[in-house]
């Protein structure tokens, strides 16, 4: 399988995306510049965390103007797998892809600490290799990671099983403990935690492995089994 | 606020304009004779930036040449950006601390942005990549308002530059001590790993080659950050505010990457940041080091506001911009990589053959100085040194215990005081995990970081207890060396060098250079016993308000290797069962310590005494120990001793306690400061290798699971507490404290 | 050439930590008179006149400089300084 992690200018987990790919679970990935960039070969689409633009504006909201997001946009459309973490998950909301917002943390500050997230939904193309209701932990690392949305969109979410991760202890203040959340066709995942932070238990922990190798695997049954 | 209006040659000299500059009489005449005729507005201005103690060290030169520099792993010692030590595989480690103290006391947030931003530039223009942040805080009392935005600030500022560019930052210390009240301390260091073919240096070789300036354009920031570093902290700090620069760490992660992409090109000859003093600086030092020349034309520099003087361009410190020396017919090669980043690169100048510094504006020359009086040649003063009085009298007390009426509430109470209690409020504000390296994250005696693609990992500390250094330089000096060495070995590292921030008084006050001279000679002799050479450092002079110096406290950054991953040892207890051992035996030494400062509210009498032969046989046992795979934890004995140091092992998320028997006499058995002391636990099947590897450990208990500490003296009971309680006093001091009010 | 100031603020009714903090603070100096402290955003451009620059500008806010899931906008034009 082949990966693309997307780097912006100011990315600075796209390093940390492209070794858990490549060098734990050893896929083919690449570092894929936003500019000049063509994704068709790609089977994947990582949008890592850091501060794109500074974070200037509000996170996120300039990468989501950068014509690579066009592209993103068309890959996800084919249904093929888009995931965002922590700065890619802003720039999923801020695109549009995914609904809501992402909000100052409560209490104002960066945190950054493991933490321990329910999996809410276990039949999404990023989590089959979970159970329902299991505890994992990973590593948050943000300074505006509270979700927001109306109460309309947030029924939405929940009837439609779209929320997949919620934290067991809200450490942001985000709506229904929300960590991560999946778009309605089931092909585009936002969180907050890393996982590419969790795939080593030299590093803590290795609960990320498996969001990994569930993609691998969906993609596998899907695209080569039927080939 | 300075006036930036230009005075002729001859005002100059008649109103001693000089001297609002910083540059004494007799520097200014030293001047004259080398320029052999007045400077004019623009020259004096150079001068004054490049003969500032922050670029030139001329008072503390002397005292650093007694610093141990060499040792076969060295690659560069200090005059660089920064130290290079080898790491074996090719592979190097670069690394250096900064302060950044006076900028801080002004504008907190941005002082210590800029000190995170600047020590990370001095590391990548070396040609590495930046892997770690450290650094090392003094706060006044936190029950002081202004210590408390202080004190909140400056961690934002660290975590707002650090998070964004994308640096970890693993741990550092924090102290809190009344003499930092209104002039903390914020010392930055950044660590970074490169590979030997890569190493940069900053010369401007090559008569004909072009000089580049690289990143935003110049503003008036920061005009005579350098020489405002190097004065007293006037009681009207606060209206030097626009002296204060402003830190863009988006812009510098774009640097960063562009710069490690630069460094494979062929067309870079050499490259440096603009640090302090800005475009002079660099620029002038580039040329010195390389034995040439430099002109530049400051109509081709980028600029950011209108009508910028040569004064105003040559001084400021904007940040985030570098300066290269490239190969002549090359500069597009370059360029075209900034660009890339979205980043401005321009040719500014050229080498020169004619060893001097020629400076053009708008068709004129504004500066024409002999290149190497700027930096080689800069005036170096041996100032009096007088043996503090203070200290004659502290020599002269006898040490003696305290009472303490209920060793289970002073335990309490330590564990309470914000300079021992957990710093989690602070570290979690840090990113110390991006780039997936962190094995070990804040909150241990050491950070460790795994190298990728290979079976070692590095180990990084901050040290000093300046309470020590103001009783006795000389030992404290000797004992911040150590205390850093012993971090490093607990964590199953071994010491590999240093780097020194040294922070001092008005060094005029011959008892304050005897401060420095004596703490210099302390380290210095540790580096040599422990076999830690000094491969960079920082001067940082005139720390104090009010006429009161700060405590002397030269910080040590020390990083070490783990030869191997299995060798990676935690502070704290593992395992219920394992045995406890405490190595080297308590006296009565309470000068300095933390119990002194409960009880007292002062510090005096004598440091505690410290052998650097049984220093470093203990560090060389305990490491040989962990390297044999017979010890589960260590963790080095500090402030408020042995009774702190098992309840911080007893802490975390395992219901882990210990019960403890000890004999002697309880309150020197629990919080003397006695040094060369660790506490180590050790599976019951390796007791016999351990025993005859360490000779000086002494078994005094067991690790237990019923998450009760229990300390008995002599057969007697005096601590027996709920673990989960001691932690949530701990933990909740910092916050706590920030919370209440005043 | 007309200065535009774009005005960016929380929604009424998402929750403000800042302004929060803000209000705390103020009541503790003693001015108990703040009941309320919202933060936003001020923006100012600088835009070359247009027939359709209200329209244009409000474009700009929608797609970019504001955030219509939690904020809300309104702006100002009027004359640049000639300077």
């Amino acid at each position: 399988m082949k990966f693309a992690v997307i780097v912006f200018p100011g990315s600075n987990c796209d390093r940390d995306m492209y070794h858990a790919a490549k060098e734990v679970l050893g896929e083919e990935a690449d570092l894929v510049w936003y500019q000049n960039s063509n994704l068709e070969d790609y089977d994947a689409i990582l949008l890592p965390g850091g501060f794109s633009y500074g974070d200037y504006l509000r996170s996120g909201a300039v990468a989501a103007t950068s014509n690579v997001m066009n592209q993103v946009r068309e890959h996800a459309e084919k249904g093929k797998p888009v995931l965002g973490v922590c700065n890619g998950f802003q720039v999923l909301t801020e695109s549009g892809l995914l609904p809501g917002a992402l909000m100052r943390n409560k209490n104002l500050s960066f945190m950054c600490h493991q933490e321990e997230l329910v999996v809410e939904n276990n039949e999404t193309m990023f989590t089959t290799d979970y159970e329902k209701g299991e505890i994992v932990r990973f590593p948050i690392a943000h300074g505006e990671g509270n979700y927001f949305c109306d109460e309309e969109t947030l029924a939405e979410l929940k009837a439609n099983n779209q929320i997949v991760f919620t934290y067991k202890n809200n450490p942001n203040g985000s709506a229904l403990d929300i960590a991560g959340i999946i778009n309605k066709e089931g092909n585009v995942l936002g969180m907050m935690p890393h996982p590419e932070r969790a795939v080593e238990t030299l590093l803590g922990s290795d609960d990320g492995v498996r969001l990994f190798e569930s993609v691998i695997k969906n993609w596998r049954q899907t695209y080569v089994t039927n080939a | 606020m300075l006036q930036t209006r230009e005075w002729s040659p001859e005002q100059i000299e008649e109103k001693k304009i000089y001297q609002e500059m910083g540059l004494s009489d007799q520097e200014y005449d030293m001047i004259k004779n080398i320029l052999k005729r007045r400077p004019n507005f623009t020259e004096t201005g150079i001068f004054s930036v490049m003969w500032s103690e922050h670029c030139s060290y001329k008072t503390s030169k002397p005292l650093l040449k007694k610093f141990p520099t060499k040792a076969p792993n060295v690659l560069q010692g200090p005059g660089e950006g920064a130290g290079v030590i080898d790491i074996g595989d090719n592979q190097a480690v670069v690394f250096k601390v900064e302060s950044h103290n006076h900028p801080s006391a002004v504008e907190p947030y941005q002082g210590a942005a800029t000190g995170v931003g600047g020590i990370i530039r001095d590391i990548f223009s070396m040609g590495a990549r930046p892997i770690v942040s450290m650094n090392s805080l003094r706060f006044g009392n936190l029950n002081n308002e202004r210590t408390k935005y202080l004190f909140t600030e400056v961690v934002n500022g660290i975590a707002g530059y650090g998070n964004c560019v994308g640096v970890p930052t693993v741990g550092g210390e924090v102290q809190f001590d009344d003499s930092y009240e209104e002039n903390p301390l914020v010392n930055a260091m950044s660590i970074g790993l490169i590979h030997h073919d890569d190493i940069q240096k900053g010369l401007a070789k090559g008569i004909g080659n072009t000089i580049l300036y690289a990143g935003p354009p110049t503003g008036r920031d920061g005009i005579h950050g350098a020489t405002f570093a190097s004065d007293d902290l006037g009681e009207d700090a606060a209206k030097d505010r626009p002296s204060v620069q402003v830190g863009d760490p988006f812009m510098e992660k774009l640097i960063i990457e562009a710069c490690l992409e630069v460094i494979h090109s062929d067309a870079l000859v050499g490259m440096q940041d603009m640090g302090a003093a800005g475009l002079t600086s660099s620029a002038s030092e580039m040329a010195s080091k390389a034995g040439t020349g430099l002109e530049m034309n400051l109509d081709q520099v980028p600029q950011r506001e209108l009508n910028m003087t040569a004064y105003e361009m040559m001084l400021s410190e904007s940040q985030e911009r570098m300066l290269l020396c490239v190969k002549r017919g090359r500069e597009q090669e370059i360029i075209d990589i900034f660009e890339k980043y979205g980043l401005n690169a321009v040719p500014v100048g050229e080498v020169i053959e004619e060893k001097v510094f020629r400076i053009k504006h708008l068709g004129e020359v504004v500066a024409d100085i002999p290149v190497d009086s700027l930096a080689d040649d800069a005036p170096v003063f041996h100032m009096p040194s007088t043996e503090a009085k203070y200290f004659q009298d502290f020599q002269k007390m006898e040490n003696t215990v305290p009472e303490v009426a209920d060793h289970k509430d002073m335990l309490k109470q330590l564990l309470q005081q914000p300079t021992i209690a957990s710093k989690e409020w602070v570290y979690d504000q840090y990113d110390s995990m991006v780039q997936t390296n962190t094995v070990v994250a804040p909150g241990s005696d050491a950070a460790v970081i795994r190298i990728k693609g290979h079976d070692k990992a590095l180990a990084i500390t901050t040290d000093c207890n300046s309470r020590y250094i103001y009783l006795d330089p000389e030992t404290g000096g000797k004992i911040a060396v150590a205390e850093a060495a012993r971090n490093i070995v607990c964590s199953g590292a071994k010491p590999l060098g240093l780097t020194d921030g040294l922070n001092f008084g008005n060094p005029s006050n011959p008892e304050i250079f005897w401060q420095m001279e004596k703490s210099v000679e302390g380290m210095s002799a540790a580096c040599t016993a422990l076999e830690t050479p000094v491969i960079s450092g920082n001067v940082s002079l005139y720390n104090q308000s009010k006429g009161k110096s700060i405590f002397p406290t030269p910080v040590v950054g020390m990083v070490g290797l783990h030869e191997s991953l299995e060798h990676i040892t935690p502070s704290f207890f593992q395992q219920a069962g394992d045995l406890v051992y405490v190595i080297g035996e308590a006296d009565a030494e309470f000068g300095g310590s933390e119990l002194q400062n409960v009880l007292q509210g002062k510090y005096e009498g004598k440091a505690p005494f410290i052998d650097l032969d049984v220093e470093a046989r203990r560090q060389k046992q305990l490491l040989e120990a962990i390297k044999a795979g017979v010890v589960v934890s260590a963790h080095d004995l500090a402030e408020g001793g042995l009774g702190v140091a098992l309840a911080e092992s007893t802490f975390g998320e395992k219901g882990l306690g210990a019960k403890v028997e000890l004999t002697g006499e309880a309150t020197v058995e629990l919080f003397s400061e006695t040094q060369s002391r660790f506490i180590v636990t050790v599976k019951p099947e390796h007791k016999e290798k351990f025993e005859s590897t360490v000779e000086d450990a002494s078994a005094i208990g067991m690790v237990t699971n019923n998450q009760t500490l229990q300390v008995l003296v002599n057969g007697a009971e005096v601590v027996n507490e709920n673990v989960e309680e001691l932690e949530k006093l701990w933990k909740g001091a910092i916050p706590c404290l920030l919370k209440s009010k005043a | 050439m007309k200065k535009v100031t774009v005005y960016v603020t929380l929604k009424a009714g998402v929750l403000d930590p800042q302004g929060k903090a803000i209000q705390e603070s103020l009541n503790s100096l003693g001015y108990e008179e703040v009941k309320d402290a919202r933060v936003g955003k001020v923006i100012e451009l600088n835009v070359e006149d247009g027939p359709d620059l209200d329209a244009r500008i409000k474009e700009m806010c929608d797609k970019l400089l504001a955030n219509p899931v939690m904020e809300d906008y309104h702006f100002e034009v009027e004359e640049a300084d000639k300077a």
